[in-house]
Order: structure tokens, then C-alpha cells, then sequence
């Protein structure tokens, strides 16, 4: 459970049964003198695992809207059980949810749905991100032509992307609201680009080369050295397109030439 | 093989890059929810915003919960969801059963 003053034994005993309902309520725990309080954590130990429910329905609503309401909360309790949080804050919880259900047995029928809980996850994470203002497209004009292809970019802190062999993308987008949900092909590979420019959370498809493009810049790669690897990894990269798209997504923040 | 893209190459693509940006007009959400039910979005072109506007996340509101955590068994719970209208390149739809 969570590291809290793990020296204190009676701390570890009080945490190890509040995730796990077969365990006994801890001899630490007691009522006013000479009473026993069976009851009294029982009840803090439901408000513990129903919170912690609550997040994840919180941070996965299109999964959530995907499984229903049932299906969720049952899976997401065995992941609680898995997994208690490991950290104070509880916008933190769920990291580990979306590897959760890639292995979780009966959500096997739906192989896509960890790179939707993926995405959803990619949203929160550029939601809280530190705000920045996006490189500008005069930045990128004023840069010299020759000099063009050592141009590196600093990622925007709010810049994720997810790659999915299935149309996580096209389901995320279908399950973020209440409206109906057509039939969806689930088997089209889709990746996808998730930017915070401003205050609002935008959630892209990227075109063929365009992940490899973007986590090539992102990883410090120059604008020559990612352009060579998305055409060689997709001969129908469109590169203008990608540089384009790059700039209107708010995808990175500044630019800088390196050693001539 | 190493892959080498010239200066005059990227330099093209640059100025063929800004000329889109200063000409794309952002389009508005009907138009960006039609693309998309149509299936036509147009790569990197259409923004799909995140709904739930308001979420900051879990633990920004201070509630208590009266909600009793029932065990119950995943494989029990009918199908409630969305899962049914996705499909599978193989022809099944999703399924919420074991395989």
C-alpha cells in the first residue's frame, strides 16, 4: 500500500487489509477502550475501494462506456486489489490500469480496449501538463533554409502519443460523450497525437511516418535525422504535412539550431 | 541504408508547411463531428477534442461515498456497453467473455 512511514509497523498492518476484503480487521484498530471496531473499518475499508473505483471511472469514462457500468467496476476492483496506489495524490492512480487490461481474462475480446484506456489515460496526463506557449510558425520561417535540417524541437509538456495496431483513436473519439456509437472497424492500426496547446485537450489521428516523425523529434532527434527515419519507415511519409501538422497541433515549443 | 534528405527538400517542405498552416481554417464542431461519424477525417487535420470538459481528474471533489463495494465476478455482467458495435478485422464483434 502506499510508503507511508513504512517504519511504523502498525501503519503497514492498517494499509495491507484495506485493499484486500478477506483479511481481518487489523488487532491495531479499536474502538474506545476494550472494544473491537469490525465495523468502523469495514467502513473506511468500502469508502477506500469505492474511491479508488471512482478514480478510474473518472480517468476511463469511454472505457467505462464501452465494458458498462458492471463490467467496469468488477474490473477495475481486481485492479485495485492488484495494484493500491503508490502515490499521495489520487490524479496519479491508474497508470498501471491500461497493462491491466491487456492481461485482464475477460477482456480478451476486446484487444483494443487497452490502447483506448491508453489514450484516455495520454488525455489526463496533457490535461494536468504544464501550460507552454506552442513554437510559432514565424519561428520555423525564420530559421535559415540550409540550416533546416539541424533544427531540434523541445516537446510541449502536454504532448503525448499513443500507437494502437487497432482504431483506438476512432473508438476513443466514439465513447467520449453520449452519442450513439455506430459500427467501428476495430482493425485499422491508428495512431495518435494528444496536444494541450491552449486550455483544451485535443486528441489527433496522425498520418502514415507520422508517430515515427513525431518521437523522433520528441526524443531530440534533428529535423533532418526524423525526416529520414519517417521516410524510411513509411516511403509515403508526406513530410510537408507532418510539419504542418506539427505546428497547428501545438506538438512542441521551441526551436534551436545546433553546432553549424 | 541511410536515408538522406536534402536541404532543398526540406526546405520545400517547410514553406509548402507554412503555407497550409496559414491557410487552414480551424473548422467548427459540427463540421469536425460529421467528418468523424463519416469516417473521413483527413489525417492530423480534424481535432477531435476531448469531451468532459470539466474533468481535472479524480480527487477534485471532497465525496464521501455511501456506495457499498458488492464482489461480483466480472464474467457474470451482461454486456451494458458499446462494446457490441466494434468489430474485429475477423467478423466478430467485441465480446466481454473469455476466449
Amino acid at each position: 500500500m502506499l510508503p507511508l512511514e513504512p517504519e511504523i509497523p502498525s501503519y503497514a498492518a492498517f494499509a495491507a487489509a484495506l485493499v484486500d476484503a478477506t483479511r481481518a480487521t487489523p488487532p491495531i484498530v479499536t474502538g474506545p477502550p476494550g472494544k473491537g471496531a469490525v465495523k468502523r473499518y469495514n467502513v473506511y475499508r468500502n469508502n477506500v475501494t469505492v474511491s479508488l473505483v471512482n478514480a478510474l471511472a473518472a480517468v476511463y469514462p469511454a472505457v467505462q462506456r464501452i465494458t458498462g457500468d458492471e463490467f467496469f467496476r468488477a474490473m477495475a476492483r481486481f485492479h485495485i486489489r492488484a495494484t493500491p496506489p503508490s502515490s499521495r495524490l489520487l490524479f496519479e492512480y491508474g497508470r498501471d490500469f491500461p497493462a491491466f487490461i491487456e492481461t485482464y481474462e475477460y477482456a480478451r475480446g476486446l484487444p483494443w480496449l487497452a490502447d483506448v484506456a491508453r489514450i484516455e489515460r495520454a488525455w489526463l496526463d496533457a490535461y494536468h501538463a504544464a501550460d507552454a506557449e506552442p513554437l510559432s510558425a514565424a519561428s520555423l520561417a525564420a530559421t535559415p533554409p540550409e540550416r533546416l535540417a539541424d533544427a531540434v524541437f523541445t516537446a510541449h509538456p502536454a504532448t503525448r502519443i499513443v500507437r494502437s495496431r487497432f482504431s483506438a483513436v476512432t473508438i476513443f473519439a466514439a465513447n467520449r460523450n453520449e452519442a450513439p456509437v455506430g459500427q467501428i472497424d476495430a482493425g485499422t492500426p491508428e495512431d495518435g497525437l494528444i496536444t494541450r496547446p491552449d486550455a483544451e485537450v485535443i486528441v489527433r489521428h496522425l498520418p502514415e511516418g507520422g508517430a515515427v516523425f513525431l518521437e523522433s523529434l520528441i526524443s531530440g532527434q534533428s529535423l533532418g535525422e526524423a525526416a529520414a527515419l519517417a521516410l524510411r519507415c513509411s516511403p509515403s511519409f508526406d513530410l510537408a504535412a507532418g510539419i504542418a501538422g506539427m505546428i497547428q497541433a501545438g506538438a512542441f515549443t521551441t526551436l534551436s539550431l545546433g553546432a553549424a | 541504408m541511410k536515408t538522406i534528405v536534402s536541404s532543398l527538400i526540406l526546405a520545400s517542405a517547410v514553406t509548402t508547411a507554412l503555407a497550409t498552416v496559414a491557410a487552414a481554417n480551424p473548422l467548427t464542431k459540427a463540421e469536425a463531428d460529421a467528418a468523424v461519424a463519416a469516417h473521413k477525417e483527413k489525417c492530423f487535420g480534424v481535432a477531435l477534442k476531448g469531451q468532459n470538459d470539466c474533468a481535472a481528474g479524480p480527487g477534485t471533489t471532497c465525496q464521501g461515498t455511501s456506495t457499498v463495494d458488492f464482489q461480483g465476478n466480472a464474467w457474470k455482467f451482461v454486456q451494458g456497453g458499446t462494446c457490441t458495435s466494434i468489430q474485429l478485422p475477423n467478423g466478430k464483434t467485441g465480446s466481454l467473455k473469455p476466449v
